[in-house]
């Protein structure tokens, strides 16, 4: 996919518009504290058959903001702006019954915990065909639980014809994470948001739902948004990294270039709190200082200046008084960053690389 | 480290990478001359499965934890990985005795006591050398307790100071911790997931255990929590020399902080060794499936996934394990000895033990089972009159002899 500043994308649906387009998407929520403002000034867009990974904290906004996608949210208590695109179709206001037919039958969501995900007083197939019959109003019965038998072989569950009759408690973590891809998947959606799809999961089952989820994404052509905060996942998913800090994007590229050339603190502090698996075990982890931003009162100028180490090389105080733009990289074509850094990659060079990964300098080249 | 809820505060304390970075946060290297601290001798944990009705018979057994051996050194860390349901948990459990164990026997301490079968009287002086931290910080503190009597309440359990000195040396452990001394007076709901964490740390440092149990410590917490958390433990290990049994599923978090790492299976350790010799040269199939399914961030710059072992299916009922080896079922590299033996954990290197017929190194796998003779079997796994079974040490530490795999004899060091 193309990655496009937010400014150059001309609003309207055109024939060559990536099939999800979020553009200055705000989300606030009245609390009795004050206004919560969870996403503020987003914009992405994910193509057909790519995979775009959103990474951040908790209370980022990574999630708030695909269930935004999805019209999740009441629209009582939550205020959306801006503007959402499925397919050339704009979601923001649209009225909950025509969501109703987006939602499951274009875009489908794979929730984090697939236990509480699953209704626990109906069998694991009748929670599948009623997902295709919403969407299916001339189905029959019969042909409804066929196509969840498919949809239950089709993601690997062994005897899927005689599983279809079980309760979703009788099936293990890791089937059960399978069994709700496979209901996401029965209207053979064009973009899947998985939340957390395989936190709750040991490595093993974590690769095959992985491997299963590419294998659905080459074969259906789908979209995949996937959040997560292991940043291992998204290296080896996706194709597009935005990384999201106190509801912002703060940094959004191509994966190899976010995680072999990032540019902003947060990224590097990402990166350098993470023990790797292969790397050297003397690397020291290096944590990023504090906790997350109050979304109630954000500090004044870059959201993560409390907890940055390297704005003493910003001139001014420039961090703390002013909020950066998200601004193409100069030195990285289509590489956006919200950063006062002049030279990023030379401190990222030259400071961070050395201390968490002293065995890759070699072969990294810096340009 | 100092955590703040203020958002407007400089949370970095002036400090620049340069500095964060030079901070030795390094666990101790792997002594291997350290007296254990705790050693566990073919451990056993069975709990019975009852039948459903009036009169309830057991039925069978849940073979949770079923003979295991290790040892872990004073000061150092023993790490513990495995899928959920092999039983690590319920390990880690036994050894702070929350659990009576069914057979088996745990050494602890420099009198070499066996806590295994001590009553809960005899426990008591010793439990305030064991202590535990537990995986998620907001079920394993009392909401309706301050801070304060959170931290100080093991004090007065064992009386271990004056009341009036309860809440100084709850602010002193407040401090180490990394949390405001004067937040005692706070409950639990107004710390965030990381500061939670370290008042469950506190508390399990409030009676200066020789031993922590730490189960899942820092996976409910945000990644860059994790790293705050781990630092701190590292810290506390070195300050007060504490030893670790560290339980966890990450195997990047593990190898970080563990100079030492088993690796269990359905109630069995499958292979256990040093940090290096496990993660670069395993020898057990289930390790190198492990290692393999672990994401890599490096593969950013290659793109697409990474070659991987694919295990099929699920781990094995532990009430039904099966026969020979338990990882047989889901084995790539499985014959017809591995359903009928059952292979031991035998050791293969100075500081190395696996428990598999073709112990080897990804891809090299012999075409005959190597135990064979040691068993006393012919390579199909039957009963070979003519060889005499060898005695394999199955201890929990490790043995000056080992048995060479390329010689396929017995060397030692």
């Amino acid at each position: 996919m193309t990655v496009t500043a937010p400014s150059s994308t001309r609003p309207g649906a055109s024939s060559g518009e990536p099939f999800l387009v979020v553009e200055d998407l705000t989300v606030k929520f009245p609390t009795e504290d004050g206004q919560i403002t969870a996403v503020q000034g987003l914009s992405y867009s994910v193509e057909k058959g790519k995979t775009l990974g959103i990474v951040g904290e908790s209370g980022s906004g990574k999630s708030v903001s695909s269930m935004a996608v999805l019209g999740l949210h009441d629209t009582k208590s939550a205020k959306i702006t801006g503007s959402i695109r499925i397919d050339g179709q704009e979601v923001v206001g649209l009225s909950e019954s025509k969501m109703r037919k987006i939602r499951g039958r274009q875009v489908s969501m794979i929730f984090q915990d697939a236990l509480a995900a699953l209704h626990p007083f109906y069998k694991v197939g009748g929670q599948l065909a009623e997902a295709y019959r919403v969407h299916h109003p001339s189905a029959s019965k019969r042909e409804a639980r066929r196509k969840a038998i498919e949809m239950l072989d089709r993601v690997g569950i062994p005897q899927p014809d005689r599983r279809a009759d079980d309760f979703p408690h009788q099936f293990s973590g890791g089937m059960r994470q399978r069994a709700m891809i496979a209901m996401g998947l029965i209207n053979d959606p064009s973009l899947i948001v998985a939340d957390e799809p395989t936190t709750a999961l040991d490595v093993t089952v974590q690769a095959q739902i992985l491997d299963l989820l590419q294998d659905l994404q080459r074969e259906f052509d789908s979209a995949i948004i996937m959040i997560t905060h292991d940043l291992g996942v998204i290296a080896e998913m996706a194709d597009d990294i935005l990384v999201m800090y106190g509801g912002r994007g703060v940094e959004y590229g191509t994966a190899k270039d976010v995680l072999t050339r990032p540019q902003m603190p947060y990224t590097w502090g990402l990166l350098s709190s993470v023990p790797d698996v292969a790397g050297d075990t003397d690397a020291p982890l290096i944590p990023i200082p504090g906790n997350p931003p109050s979304l109630l009162k954000p500090p004044p100028g870059c959201a993560f200046n409390p907890r940055c180490l390297h704005k003493d090389k910003v001139a001014g105080g420039l961090c703390t008084s002013q909020m950066p733009e998200l601004l193409e990289s100069p030195t990285v074509p289509g590489h956006l960053k919200r950063c006062h850094l002049a030279d990023p990659d030379a401190v990222y060079q030259a400071e961070v690389l050395p201390v968490i990964a002293p065995e890759t300098l070699e072969e990294n080249d810096p340009r | 480290m100092t955590e703040t809820n203020e958002p407007t505060t400089d949370a970095t304390g002036g400090a620049s990478f340069a500095d964060l970075a030079g901070q030795e946060h390094q666990p101790p290297r792997l002594d291997p001359d350290a007296p254990p601290v705790l050693t566990v001798d073919n451990l056993r944990m069975w709990f019975p499965v009852k039948s459903s009705g009036v009169v309830s018979r057991t039925v069978g057994h849940v073979q949770a934890v079923d003979g295991v051996s290790f040892e872990v050194p004073k000061g150092g860390a023993l790490g513990l990985v495995g899928e959920s349901g092999c039983g690590k948990s319920t390990t880690g459990r036994l050894i702070t005795r929350l659990y009576k164990p069914t057979s088996g026997s745990m050494y602890f301490g420099e009198n070499r006591q066996d806590i295994a079968a001590m009553s809960n009287r005899q426990l008591k002086p010793l439990r305030r050398d064991v202590q535990m931290i537990f995986q998620d910080p907001y079920t394993s503190l009392n909401p309706r307790h301050t801070v304060g009597a959170i931290v100080g309440a093991p004090l007065e359990v064992h009386n271990v100071v004056p009341k009036k000195q309860v809440l100084k040396r709850v602010q002193e452990l407040l401090e180490v911790v990394g949390l405001n001394p004067e937040h005692y007076n706070r409950y639990p709901n107004e710390f965030s997931g990381g500061q939670r964490q370290r008042i469950g740390i506190a508390r399990a440092l409030t009676l200066n255990p020789k031993l922590l149990v730490a189960d899942e410590p820092v996976s409910a917490l945000d990644v860059s929590i994790q790293a705050q958390v781990i630092n701190l433990l590292q810290d506390l290990q070195k300050e007060f020399d504490i030893a670790f049994l560290f339980i966890a599923h990450d195997l990047a978090v593990v190898r970080h902080f563990c100079p030492e790492v088993a690796v269990m299976y359905l109630g069995k350790i499958v292979e256990i060794a040093d940090r290096d010799t496990l993660y670069k040269s395993s020898h057990h199939p289930y390790t190198q499936a492990l290692l393999s399914a672990v994401p890599d961030i490096k593969q950013a710059a290659v793109g697409g996934r990474r070659e991987r072992i694919r295990l099929e299916g699920d781990v094995p009922s532990p009430i039904n394990p099966p026969s020979g080896c338990r990882f047989r079922t889901r084995c790539p590299i499985a014959k017809e000895i591995c359903a009928k033996v059952e292979p031991p954990l035998m050791q293969i290197g100075p500081r190395h033990k696996v428990a598999c017929h073709f112990p080897a190194e990804l891809g090299k796998a012999p075409q005959h089972p190597v135990t064979a003779g040691l068993l006393g079997v012919d390579s199909q796994g039957s009963p070979d009159a003519g060889v005499t079974p060898t005695a394999i040490a199955e201890g929990p530490g490790y043995e000056k002899q080992w048995f060479d795999l390329q010689r396929r004899e017995m060397v030692s060091a």
